[in-house]
């Protein structure tokens, strides 16, 4: 994807910079018309359609196919099943030395096993000429199984978690002093246990491959939130070199985690295509998303915390257990939150699993701390009513100087100021703490706070820039973008770094054949770009400098690159200076070309070292008042305000759209959605936009973000990633304000009216 | 979906006598049966378009009641000036209904076949009597938060998902319907069949009847009526529990009250019980709440949805109360 | 095979359906216009809408042997000053949902200017709670709602 940015924006000066400004997002135009096209969506002569066939029983053998039903269907072209397919390569083991491991959603090879691990699993692909057929006829495909037997239900299933392995970037258990002794002598304490349910991503555009086989080079048009590892994994399943495959996605309709792994669509459209010789659309249904892209997993969260009269923490606990799937998960981090947030002598935390034959559980916006941080933080409220404390003051009295596990320092935490600039923002002072005490007409009235923590992370990504003899600039890094607004903010921070209008830079971004970039992934996106843009501009600072040795007549021959400033189109020290035109012209150039290349070794053993010292995350502190009706017990959510400290604010417009849909996907979090299993067969019996309730337009009022705005000096332009911190949590604000408006303390999401009444 | 025939009406003649014989279905404004038929749960081998037919007006009626035609659309009803005067219930129910897309094309005639949201009827992994006679019901041990507690059998326990069929039980309207041997009129009451053993049977239609207008009686007490809606998002959800209800009050006591309850039954429910004991009493919370509770009397609830009793009872009594208040 | 007429963003379209092709299908795959979006599938999301005759529809649902003779206006085919609105105020983000909100968005106005009302119609007109009524049926995951309410208000007003 190419884009370049409106002639609009003037620039004048020296001390003008884009990053911060609130600028209209580049792609905006191309969404607005109906221009931006997005996976499903690239006609090809010869088009096939694939559409699937799932598997209805939780567990077992595919015992034979019927498949002549949907053969005898005019315009089917093959049905493809486990029988008559050549397989795929199975997906490479996971290794940490190869990250890109990591991007297969499940362990099957599909097409080419007749083991059925979740109900839902893909066990046939029919091609069509036209979507209808192939949709009809994979209605008619009739699979037999032999059932095994299968555990699907988490609760049932809790006794046999195991305790979770950390990882380099995430630890699963804390021990500190003796936590179950400090609460059994707490005068104070809470001891609750949370259910969160799983969740679907839910993101508007279903995933879609098209994928075209020329010879043994493969383009494919794929909705993904990671172009270069699915490259890679779709070279190493089909067995073509990395090179001989290409994958665009210009455009991605949302993702939140959903779209940050291969999954079985993408597979078996490669598979499909190469099987029947025809370019090969697969679009899966909304159910077919259910039944083939993990979800968030639900979770059991005990939380206990002592308190002394004085409302210091004496002991904090927060056990967990979550679920995999028999093909594949992992566990999340749901505890995170609670090891850094509060200081406290005591803490035992303890992450377990179980895995279930269930799809794989994968990434949904804040995996872990968003659950997590639903029940510490609703656990905390609750603590504050016992103390009978205001829970802004209980938080703030437990602030930590320094992590209350590690020990390491806090970079740049700004909770306090957070908690001080809402509280008069959002009029705290006006709420009355008794519960069941604020009133609107008929309304009850509550308000709930919450603080929010999510790990500032940044991957290494490579950069190229391209400086052209008329001052334009090409910014090429193979990010993604889909919503975050990548493409606006990329723009601006190399037109700052390179002290050119932004009107001057056209980014590229969105094609595994531009340099590597991170997934879209741990809100790390725009902190690992601005990393690569920054130190390819001061490469093209020295390239450029190194031109002008040979220009007798340049008043920079001669100077270092710190006594060069970039602005107003070229090169300055001081006054003196000469625009890019003049440099590249001198030197006879049409153009320079430098890249910014992180090697990933040296990068990973960086942030090691640096996490021994420092804790680093973007938090915030969330404030919602709920209004509950007296007789039906509907709660609706009436006013929000959330203040974060992410860092500089690249994008002040963008950045604000991010946090709020983390806001509003939280709302929903903390009243409607839930993925209903049965529990009998696994099944998803909701999978449906009309039965698994996000939030619509009318579930949600004005949302207040303010970001403190200083910048993080441990992190590139002072940055930290605003995509998931707002999720975490929003739905403890909820349950919190719903507590003080009715008393009640929901333990089990979603607070739907009937846990209420 | 399966292939079918279609064949758009030209008059409802032709409307009808296309409709002989079985696997024949009439389409209007589409937005239940092309959904139906993409999840191949109806499977018609003919589909009569009968959106040509000059059923799109809204008509008075002598007695000074309305003849609504079957073909007009949701959104076209509810904004009718005189439907929100009249029968302000009519105009509400619709609109607290699906999506404004969706009320620009659904037809009156089709919001009455609307079939249930149950879960398991839409999945065809799952046991549904009511899709496949015999089959079983996996909602009785399943997810059955969205189902039915009053007039269920052990055969089905789903939920009508209508709004307006909602009030139109309350107002006691007349379908009119047009088949091989003329037109007949139903009441609503008798228009929507209870599961018993025969959860796939839904309605009193014979095969090949078409729904041509439903007729609102005049009724005085619904000019301060109500449709009160309660679900799990502020819009575009079907209803746990919905009440439509109308109260005429003089000197004290309850001199008409029409209340029907949706969400909570496999068919618009008129709440006969209810309206028996208020009648004639005071229009009080205790009145209200007592005749909310005998109605609820008879549910049979299960783990999923026993809250829907105290909603339901919660819930008509709200809505009496408001109306009180707005009494005449 | 049905051979069926209609006026798309002004210019009249001929083809032939089977009677099982949707609008949105016809229009995606028949004609090329891939602006309307299928999120769901089933008229639960919003995605798909479309102006048919001046009204919106959910292109999802409707059989496109319906709307024969017919004038169907996507997002191709509108300019409208909602298009601007929407990207000053940031309406949207993946901009997945984004045609179709503002398709349902420019028919909400026209059935606001013709006095149909709605579930939380009162005497405040078109304010924050009015509108977020009338586009319920148009989801948004990425949460643009605000901005979406925005746009709309800046134009309306």
């Amino acid at each position: 994807m190419s884009i370049k940015y409106a002639e609009t924006e003037p620039r004048t000066g020296t001390t003008e910079k884009y990053v911060g400004q609130a600028i209209d997002r580049v792609d905006g135009p191309a969404k607005t018309t109906g221009e931006a096209r997005y996976a499903a969506e690239y006609p090809y002569p010869g088009l096939a359609y694939a559409a699937l066939v799932h598997a209805t029983i939780p567990h077992g053998r595919i015992t034979g196919i019927d498949t002549a039903e949907a053969l005898a269907v005019r315009g089917v072209i093959d049905v493809l099943t486990h029988q008559n397919t050549r397989p795929m390569k199975p997906a490479p083991k996971v290794s940490f030395l190869d990250l890109s491991t990591l991007v297969a959603g499940t362990s099957v090879n599909y097409l080419a096993t007749d083991e059925v691990l979740w109900n839902g699993q893909p066990v046939a692909v029919v091609v069509a000429e036209t979507p209808e057929t192939a949709r009809y006829a994979a209605s008619l495909v009739r699979p037999s199984y032999e059932e095994l037997p299968a555990a699907v239900d988490l609760a049932a299933e809790q006794g046999n978690a195991v305790p979770q392995k950390g990882n380099l970037i995430s630890e699963a258990e804390a021990t500190k002093g003796d936590a179950p002794a400090a609460l059994a002598a707490a005068p104070y304490k809470v001891d609750l246990t949370f259910t969160t349910p799983p969740h679907n991503h839910n993101a508007i555009e279903p995933h879609a491959t098209t994928a075209v086989w020329d010879g043994d080079r493969l383009t494919v048009h794929e909705a993904t939130q990671n172009i270069t590892w699915t490259r890679k994994h779709l070279a190493q399943r089909f067995e073509v070199p990395e090179r001989n495959v290409r994958v665009l996605s210009p455009y991605v309709g949302g993702g939140f985690g959903g779209k940050g792994s291969v999954w079985a669509g993408t597979l078996l459209a490669v598979l499909a295509a190469r099987a029947t010789g025809r370019p090969v659309r697969l679009a899966l249904t909304r159910e077919g998303v259910y039944h083939t892209v993990g979800g968030r997993t639900g979770s059991i969260q005990r939380v206990a915390l002592g308190a002394g009269a004085d409302g210091k923490l004496t002991a904090v606990l927060h056990t967990t257990v979550s679920r995999t799937g028999r093909s594949g998960g992992n566990g999340e981090p749901i505890t995170a939150g609670t090891r850094h947030l509060y200081a406290a002598p005591n803490i035992h935390l303890r992450q377990s699993t179980v895995r279930l034959d269930l799809l794989a559980n994968t990434f949904m916006r804040a995996p872990g701390e968003s659950i997590g941080t639903f029940a510490l933080e609703s656990a905390v409220d609750e603590l504050a009513w016992e103390l009978g404390l205001d829970p802004v003051e209980l938080r703030l009295l437990n602030e930590p100087d320094r992590d209350p596990v590690g020990g390491q320092r806090l970079a740049h935490r700004r909770l306090r100021e957070a908690y001080a600039l809402g509280a008069e923002r959002f009029g705290w002072r006006e709420r009355d703490p008794r519960a069941g005490a604020m009133r609107d007409g008929r309304w009850l009235v509550g308000m709930g706070v919450a603080t929010a923590y999510h790990p500032s992370l940044r991957m290494p990504a490579n950069v190229t820039i391209r400086l052209n003899a008329d001052g334009t600039a090409v910014v090429r890094c193979g990010l993604q973008e889909m919503g975050m607004g990548t493409a606006t903010v990329l723009g601006q921070m190399a037109a700052d770094e390179l002290g050119v209008p932004l009107a001057s830079v056209r980014v590229e971004y969105g094609d595994s054949d531009l340099p590597v970039a991170p997934g879209a992934g741990g809100s790390t996106q725009t902190a690992s770009a601005a990393a690569g843009v920054q130190d390819a501009a001061a490469k093209l600072k020295r390239t450029l400098l190194g031109l002008v040795r040979r220009s007798p007549g340049s008043p920079l021959r001669g100077r270092k690159p710190d006594e060069v400033e970039a602005r107003d189109g070229g090169l300055y020290a001081g006054a003196a200076g000469q625009t890019y035109a003049e440099i590249l012209a001198a030197a006879g150039r049409d153009h320079v070309e430098v890249e910014s290349k992180a090697g990933m070794l040296g990068f990973m053993a960086r942030t090691l070292r640096e996490r021994r010292r420092w804790v680093r995350a973007a938090t915030g502190a969330q404030f919602c008042e709920v209004r509950v009706d007296p007789d039906t017990m509907e709660v609706r959510v009436s006013r929000w305000l959330g203040v974060f400290d992410v860092g500089t604010v690249i994008n002040a417009r963008t950045a604000a759209s991010q946090l709020r849909g983390g806001i509003v996907m939280g709302i929903g979090m903390a009243l409607s959605e839930q993925t209903l299993i049965d529990h009998r067969n696994g099944r998803i019996m909701n999978a449906s936009l009309a039965e698994y309730h996000v939030p619509v337009h009318a579930d949600i009022p004005r949302i207040d973000v303010h970001c403190l705005n200083e910048p993080d000096s441990g992190m590139p332009l002072g940055l930290r990633g605003v995509g998931e911190v707002s999720i975490t949590g929003a739905a403890a604000a909820v349950a919190n304000a719903v507590r003080h408006a009715t008393g009640k303390r929901v333990l089990d999401l979603p607070i739907t009216l009937d846990k209420l009444l | 979906m399966r292939p079918f025939a279609y064949v758009k009406a030209a008059d409802v003649d032709e409307a009808v006598r296309a409709a002989t014989g079985p696997g024949v279905k009439f389409l209007g404004g589409g937005t239940n049966l092309v959904d139906l038929m993409r999840e191949g749960i109806e499977r018609p081998d003919t589909v009569v378009d009968v959106t040509g037919l000059p059923f799109d007006t809204i008509e008075e009626l002598p007695s000074g009641g309305l003849r609504i035609g079957a073909l007009v659309r949701n959104s076209a009803l509810a904004a009718d000036a005189r439907v929100r005067t009249r029968y302000p219930m009519v105009s509400q129910a619709l609109l607290s209904g699906a999506s404004a897309q969706l009320r620009n094309m659904a037809t009156v005639g089709g919001n009455l076949l609307q079939r249930t949201r149950c879960p398991y009827f839409y999945d065809h992994a799952s046991a549904c009597n009511k899709r496949e006679p015999g089959a079983g019901c996996d909602a009785l041990g399943g997810f059955n938060r969205s189902t039915a507690i009053l007039g269920v059998s052990e055969h089905c326990i789903a939920a009508h998902p209508s709004d307006l069929c909602v009030a139109l039980a309350a107002l006691d309207a007349i379908v009119e319907v047009r088949g091989q041997d003329g037109t007949r009129r139903v009441p609503m009451a008798d228009f929507h069949r209870l599961p018993g053993d025969t959860p796939d049977i839904e309605t009193a239609l014979a095969p090949g009847e078409l729904v041509t207008a439903v007729e609102l009686p005049p009724a005085p007490a619904a000019a301060n009526s109500r449709y009160r809606k309660v679900r799990d998002r502020a819009s575009y959800a079907f209803a746990l529990v919905s009440v439509a209800a109308a109260l005429e009050v003089r000197d004290g006591a309850i001199t008409d009250v029409r209340l029907a309850l949706g969400g909570v039954a496999p068919k618009p429910w008129r709440a006969t019980e209810a309206e028996r004991l208020l009648l004639g009493g005071p229009a009080d919370e205790g009145a209200f709440r007592r005749a909310a509770e005998a109605e609820l009397a008879s549910a049979t609830t299960r783990d999923g949805n026993a809250f829907k009793a105290r909603l339901a009872v919660a819930t008509i009594t709200a809505t009496l109360r408001e109306l009180g208040g707005t009494a005449r | 095979m049905t051979e069926i007429r209609m006026k798309v963003n002004g210019s009249v379209e001929s083809l032939d359906v089977e009677p099982w092709v949707s609008l949105l299908d016809a229009l995606r795959e028949r004609l090329g216009l891939t602006g309307p979006k299928k999120g769901c599938d089933q008229g639960a999301c919003g995605a798909c809408t479309v102006l048919a005759d001046g009204v919106r529809i959910n292109a999802c649902l409707a059989l496109a042997v319906q709307y024969d003779g017919r004038e169907i206006t996507t997002i191709e085919g509108v300019t409208h000053p909602l298009q601007e609105a929407f990207v000053r105020n940031d309406g949207l983000q993946c901009g997945y949902c984004t045609p179709g909100q503002l398709c349902s968005a420019i028919g909400m106005l026209a059935e606001y200017e013709a006095g149909m009302p709605s579930a939380v119609t009162g005497s405040h007109g078109l304010d924050d709670a009015e509108i977020r009524e009338r586009m319920s049926g148009n989801l948004c995951r990425c949460g643009a709602y605000n901005g979406i309410v925005d746009a709309i208000k800046e134009v309306s007003g």
